[in-house]
């Protein structure tokens, strides 16, 4: 009797070691052989793909003898890496944009976690005689998507870019014989020619895709100036004449937005609406270089043709001006390998990982990437070569504001004003209070 | 005596494992939840700063976060009533009645309960479709064609609505199965005395089966409360993602949206100790209310 009872004391104990034993960490491999050096990378695998990333891993490996990279690469990044960061396990070089909804990449920059770059741009790139803020595209370099606070010193580095405009279908255009519109005006009549045969003007995927939209609009507006005022939360931009412009052109845009396309703006049903460009019921789209390759399996209009263009002036006689929008990568100031890290971040501007990327479509802003470009990609790069003005930046980084969020409002109130909910006044108030509250809490 | 004490120390044994479980991974991170909502954290870097009840008094003006609350609060409310309803009358039929294929009925509304909450949206994304969905289809047959369509998803004022329909019909087989369950257990002998008496169906129904019942009903009222608060986070997430512009944000999508997006972790711990109050105290006043004497058969 009693030994049964201590085999079952025995047992019990038994289950409830095992239980917490399932709660260890497993910890880290060692790392084997002395003197190696490892490398934790984190990219995450946009519509370019994971390929690509091994690809490099491997030729970085073999250009720095002796570092083994551990790479993570996953869709949802954030919630791979962030659990081990919590426990203060950092990876040594992350590459996540900004603007995803974990914003991780946000929550670090508020914090003040990241490391800053300025000795990189300072290295030269491993193997080339060239140093790294030379090796980049002039321009990507002074903004807010590599500089977040705004005081010069960058935190980002600017990776795989990709400018966002108008896309179309060319095929109908020819079909009907229609002229592409290059000022607003001809926007307005082109939408009023089309709505006659049943085709709306105008449809957008979600109400995300309004950052680049508005960027591009400001900046056309009213110059880069105004541009960063507004990005940095100068006091009453929001309610200047050129800001009013912008909002005045959105709701205009909303009368002539497809009539379903609210109801599908959301992650789940989006791709119907870049459908609609494809069955020719909605003429334009804003987007980024990636739909064609999202919408590749989708089954569309006869005689379809992608067209893209950018975003018409929106004064009389100006250019038409894009966003590009990029990638970044950055080094957690928590990383324990920083100058690996480093080495790392310059080694991504090499010839021969930007190729290794390029022919993964994942095209980064460094010297003479041109050449590598084909097909529908090269149309879409040459862009800034047809006149448009190219537009870069957004937000200033603030310490975080409890419950005021700018892209929600600027962005997400769209849908109230396509479908009448709210006016535009009530949005430009709520934009210009939530700039107030951010421009409080800017360090 | 010694003996005493040796069971005392087994059941002691027994108990401790669940009861060190509990406590790491129950109260532990509650109470971790109330102190972290005390604080301004963006939920990596070791800069927390003490900021008090300060959370709580942004959350006090917070129009955003008032405005989950209703929409939590209205989702709680219709979904609870419809569901009971439907679950009782339906469980009352397939119990109580004859009908031919009572099983295949049975397998047929448990089994949106088997489906995952993604897998329902894909399917409610389907029915609610603008263009070629079930649902606007079967309608346009009456109003006839050439109307503009009815946008379920996109109508700020109808998407809620939307969201419930699907979380009712998600729910009402599991309902149905436990109140199936309970009334099985009503004797037979008690409706047959009702039928002498000359008692209808539906009195039978509301004075024996409801009231015999009872105790269980009130347990899946508690159940109503915390799963439409869970659950409705879920289909949101997948359904509406929140939008269009805020029109479907309930409790928990509004604090994923702070802790993360907006990087205020410690503001969204506020709005998680709003919520756990909340669903405390809706379920003791229910508990409270539907308080009856138990009946015996």
């Amino acid at each position: 009797m009693k030994k049964k009872k201590v085999i079952s004391a025995l047992l019990v104990t038994a289950m409830a070691a095992s239980l917490l034993a399932g709660c260890g960490n497993n910890g880290d491999k060692p790392a084997s052989g002395g003197g190696e050096q490892v490398l934790k990378v984190a990219a995450f695998e946009g519509g370019y793909g994971a390929e690509m990333w091994s690809e490099v891993v491997a030729a970085f490996e073999a250009s720095h003898p002796g570092v083994t990279v551990e790479l993570t690469v996953d869709k949802k990044l954030e919630d791979v890496i962030s659990p081990s960061m919590k426990a203060g396990d950092y990876p040594d070089v992350v590459h996540l944009a900004t603007g995803r909804e974990a914003a991780l990449t946000e929550t670090l920059t508020k914090e003040n976690a990241l490391l800053p770059l300025t000795d990189v741009l300072e290295m030269n790139v491993p193997g080339e005689n060239v140093k790294v803020k030379d090796k980049i595209i002039p321009g990507f370099l002074d903004t807010l998507a590599t500089n977040p606070y705004g005081d010069g010193v960058t935190y980002y580095a600017p990776m795989f870019y990709s400018p966002c405009g108008l896309f179309y279908n060319a095929g109908l255009f020819k079909e009907k014989g229609w002229e592409v519109p290059t000022t607003w005006e001809q926007m307005w009549a082109l939408g009023d020619k089309a709505a006659a045969e049943g085709i709306a003007l105008f449809t957008y995927p979600t109400t995300g895709y309004f950052d680049a939209f508005t960027y591009a609009t400001l900046s056309s507006a009213g110059g880069p100036e105004f541009f960063n005022s507004c990005m940095t939360y100068e006091d009453g931009i929001w309610e200047s004449e050129n800001a009013s412009k912008v909002f005045n052109l959105i709701e205009q845009l909303g009368r002539y937005t497809e009539s379903t396309t609210v109801a599908n703006a959301n992650n789940d049903n989006f791709t119907k609406n870049q459908q609609l460009i494809l069955d020719n019921k909605a003429i334009f789209c804003p987007n980024g270089t990636w739909l064609p390759g999202e919408m590749a399996e989708a089954p569309r209009a006869e005689g379809f043709e992608w067209g893209f263009m950018a975003i018409p002036a929106v004064n009389e006689g100006g250019a038409g001006c894009s966003f590009c929008w990029f990638e970044q990568m950055w080094i957690p100031s928590a990383a324990k390998n920083q100058d690996l890290a480093k080495e790392f971040v310059a080694y991504m501007y090499s010839d021969e990982a930007a190729k290794i990327f390029a022919k993964a479509t994942a095209i980064q802003p460094v010297k003479g990437v041109s050449d590598y470009l084909e097909g529908d990609n090269k149309m879409f790069y040459s862009i800034y070569d047809n006149g448009a003005t190219a537009v870069m930046g957004g937000f200033a980084a603030t310490a975080p504001v409890e419950g005021v969020n700018m892209l929600d409002t600027l962005c997400g109130t769209v849908n109230s004003i396509v479908s009448g909910d709210k006016t535009v006044a009530q949005w430009q108030a709520a934009v210009e209070e939530v700039s107030d509250k951010l421009r409080a809490a800017m360090e | 005596m010694k003996r005493g004490r040796a069971r005392s120390v087994f059941i002691g044994v027994c108990v401790t494992p669940a009861v060190i479980l509990f406590i790491i991974f129950m109260l532990i991170p509650t109470i971790n939840v109330f102190k972290m909502s005390l604080y301004k954290w963006g939920g990596y870097s070791n800069n927390k700063t003490f900021v008090g009840l300060n959370n709580f008094k942004i959350l006090m003006e917070d129009m955003n976060f008032f405005r989950s609350f209703q929409n939590t609060i209205l989702l709680i409310i219709c979904v609870t009533i419809v569901t009971m309803a439907f679950a009782l009358v339906f469980a009352a039929i397939l119990s109580r009645e004859k009908i031919k294929g009572q099983n295949f009925y049975r397998i047929v509304f448990y089994i949106p309960n088997i489906l995952s909450v993604v897998v329902i949206s894909a399917i409610f994304s389907a029915i609610y479709d603008p263009n070629n969905g079930l649902l606007n289809s079967i309608i346009g047959i009456f109003r006839g064609n050439g109307k503009p369509p009815i946008l379920w998803l996109g109508e700020q004022k109808l998407v809620i609505y939307s969201l419930a329909i699907a979380m009712i019909w998600q729910a009402i087989g599991y309902y149905m199965v436990m109140y199936m369950a309970s009334m099985a257990s009503v004797p037979e002998s008690l409706y047959e005395s009702a039928n002498l008496e000359g008692a209808g169906r539906v009195q039978q129904f509301f004075s024996i089966t409801l009231p015999l019942i009872w105790t269980n009903v009130r347990t899946t009222l508690t159940f109503f409360v915390i799963s439409s608060i869970n659950l409705s986070f879920l289909f949101v997430k997948a359904l509406t993602g929140g939008g269009p512009d805020g029109a479907t944000e309930v409790f928990l999508s509004y604090m994923y949206k702070q802790a993360y997006t907006n990087s205020s972790y410690g503001y969204g711990m506020a709005v998680g100790v709003v919520v756990f109050l909340f669903s405390f105290g809706l379920s003791a006043l229910i508990n409270f209310v539907t308080k009856r004497e138990p009946l015996e058969f």
